[in-house]
């Protein structure tokens, strides 16, 4: 379980800065790029909380 | 009712104010990584990257300025802050009361608590910025001083009291709120440099340079702000925290530290915060002044959701919120000095009250760099007294924490050696007009040396009988 939120957290940051490279090549528009990043954004939220402090702890 | 609530959500936090932190309570080095870069990648960064483009600053002197500069701030942790605190274990209240006494220290505290709030009020102030988009909020201009409206109010007090609520449960929370939120916020902050140089026509590197050069810092001040230099950037970005790495305020967080090199983890903050996030937030701006060549409104929220969208808006919440979280817990901790019965729970939430109505006045936010180099010298004497008091206790000849083992609750030495920097630091800025960026240097060493010479008086070693 915690392997796939891990995935989910990973995919949530690419989500985040990949979308912009893609439009500084031009590749995409500008709203296109807004609403994948807040996609991405969610995906982190309710991925990250759930193993980065546990990690922590151990 | 209240008192039910709050004790339950804080449950058994032990803070270890008056106590050395044992060695099962130490915390790792990923603690302070994301402490760290989760604090200094904040809310300010939003406003201290578009003021220096405002302020006028030549790209290559920010570039190399920022370079110097923040590598002098984090030797400063490492090489200074790092050492005490491994050793000594304490709080920087409790630690200074064993030197400078209890009564000197409620002064220091209360100052110190004062600008704490301060602080953090400007960080909830830039947060209100995005929360305030979907209301359609009127914005805070450049010249502003006075809220503008009702409804930032209630925006400010409503975020003041969620962010208070997480802060009272001390360090653990705040440090799993930074670690949760930091590496999403250091890539929005990337993120936004990359799409804000696409914006501006960013093609190729020679572009890069050029319009770095021509349109984003183009060396030419906006009308009524000063000209800074590399001068300004380099001390700037190393007194930007003076409070915390010379002034000793990072004691209270570093004492939790397994090793004394923790100090330098704040690297991870400085070099990503006020390296990467202040050239991106001035690249942010300098779009939104292309966009809006009159505008006088200067609001990070509404500029990062332009360029980013829902994405950047809630990291300027995110960022404001994880600056305000431990500096709440810092003024809390101070005000622990003063009132040592009183529970840090109930404190941090008298603080966040106060932290809040802070907020709602925007002026807090437009003259930040010099209330940032302000607090950080009103702080900075009593760091160099810790200093001195642990390294040259014994080479010179004086008794080490000597309010402590002379049991008395005041001590000269400690309060003349911060009034006389003060009135030192003001007479240079007063007679020979040097900026307020520029006194933390030689202030540490007046700081550093009248201690030193008033503890051999007041406090002299006994001499050992041969």
């Amino acid at each position: 379980m915690k392997n796939l939120l891990k995935i989910g957290s990973l995919l949530g940051l690419l989500l985040t800065i990949v979308p912009p490279i893609i439009f500084f090549m031009g590749n995409s528009d500008l709203s296109q790029m807004k609403w994948t990043m807040g996609f991405g954004m969610v995906l982190w939220f309710v991925t990250a909380p759930f193993w980065i402090n546990k990690t922590s702890q151990q | 009712m209240s008192n039910r609530f709050f004790k339950k959500i804080v449950g058994e936090t032990n803070e270890y104010e008056r106590t050395p932190i044992p060695g099962a309570s130490l915390k790792g080095g990923k603690s302070f990584l994301g402490m760290y870069a989760g604090e200094h990648t904040a809310g300010t960064e939003f406003v201290i990257g578009p003021l220096f483009v405002a302020h006028g600053v030549a790209a290559g002197d920010l570039v190399l300025g920022l370079l110097i500069g923040n590598l002098l701030a984090v030797l400063s942790w490492g090489l200074i802050t790092g050492p005490i605190a491994a050793s000594k274990r304490m709080t920087l209240y409790y630690q200074l009361e064993r030197i400078a006494g209890k009564n000197l220290v409620r002064w220091y505290n209360l100052v110190n608590a004062l600008m704490f709030c301060f602080l953090a009020g400007s960080m909830i102030a830039v947060s209100a910025t995005a929360v305030g988009i979907p209301f359609d909020l009127e914005m805070p201009t450049l010249t502003d001083w006075l809220p503008r409206t009702p409804g930032w109010i209630v925006t400010v007090l409503v975020m003041g009291a969620v962010i208070t609520l997480v802060a009272i449960q001390g360090y653990n929370q705040v440090s799993k709120f930074a670690n949760i939120m930091s590496p999403w916020m250091i890539l929005i902050f990337i993120a936004a440099a990359i799409v804000g140089l696409a914006q501006l026509g960013v093609g190729s590197f020679e572009s890069l340079i050029t319009i770095a050069q021509e349109v984003i810092w183009n060396g030419v001040p906006l009308a009524g702000m000063s000209k800074f230099t590399i001068w300004h950037i380099i001390f700037f970005a190393w007194f930007c925290n003076m409070a915390m790495h010379i002034g000793m305020s990072d004691l209270t967080i570093l004492r939790y530290a397994k090793s004394w090199t923790y100090g330098f983890y704040s690297f991870a903050g400085v070099f990503l915060g006020h390296f990467v996030a202040w050239i991106a937030s001035g690249i942010l701006y300098s779009v939104f002044l292309q966009a809006n060549t009159a505008s006088q409104e200067f609001a990070p929220g509404a500029i990062a959701y332009q360029t980013l969208g829902i994405a950047g808006a809630i990291c300027v919440v995110i960022a404001g919120w994880t600056t305000a979280n431990p500096t709440i817990y810092r003024a809390g901790l101070a005000l622990q000095g003063i009132f040592p019965k009183v529970p840090t729970w109930k404190i941090t939430a008298i603080v966040g009250g106060i932290t809040s109505l802070a907020a709602c006045f925007p002026a807090l936010v437009m003259k930040l760099l010099d209330f940032v180099a302000l607090y950080g010298l009103l702080l900075m004497p009593m760091g160099a007294v810790i200093f001195a008091d642990f390294y040259f206790s014994k080479k010179m000849g004086f008794q080490y924490e000597g309010a402590l083992n002379s049991k008395s609750d005041f001590s000269v030495p400690a309060l003349l050696s911060w009034v006389l920097t003060l009135v030192f630091c003001l007479g240079l800025n007063f007679f020979y007009g040097v900026e307020i960026f520029f006194l933390g240097l030689p202030g540490w060493f007046v700081a550093v040396a009248i201690f030193v010479v008033l503890s051999r008086m007041k406090y002299p070693l006994a001499k050992s009988l041969a």
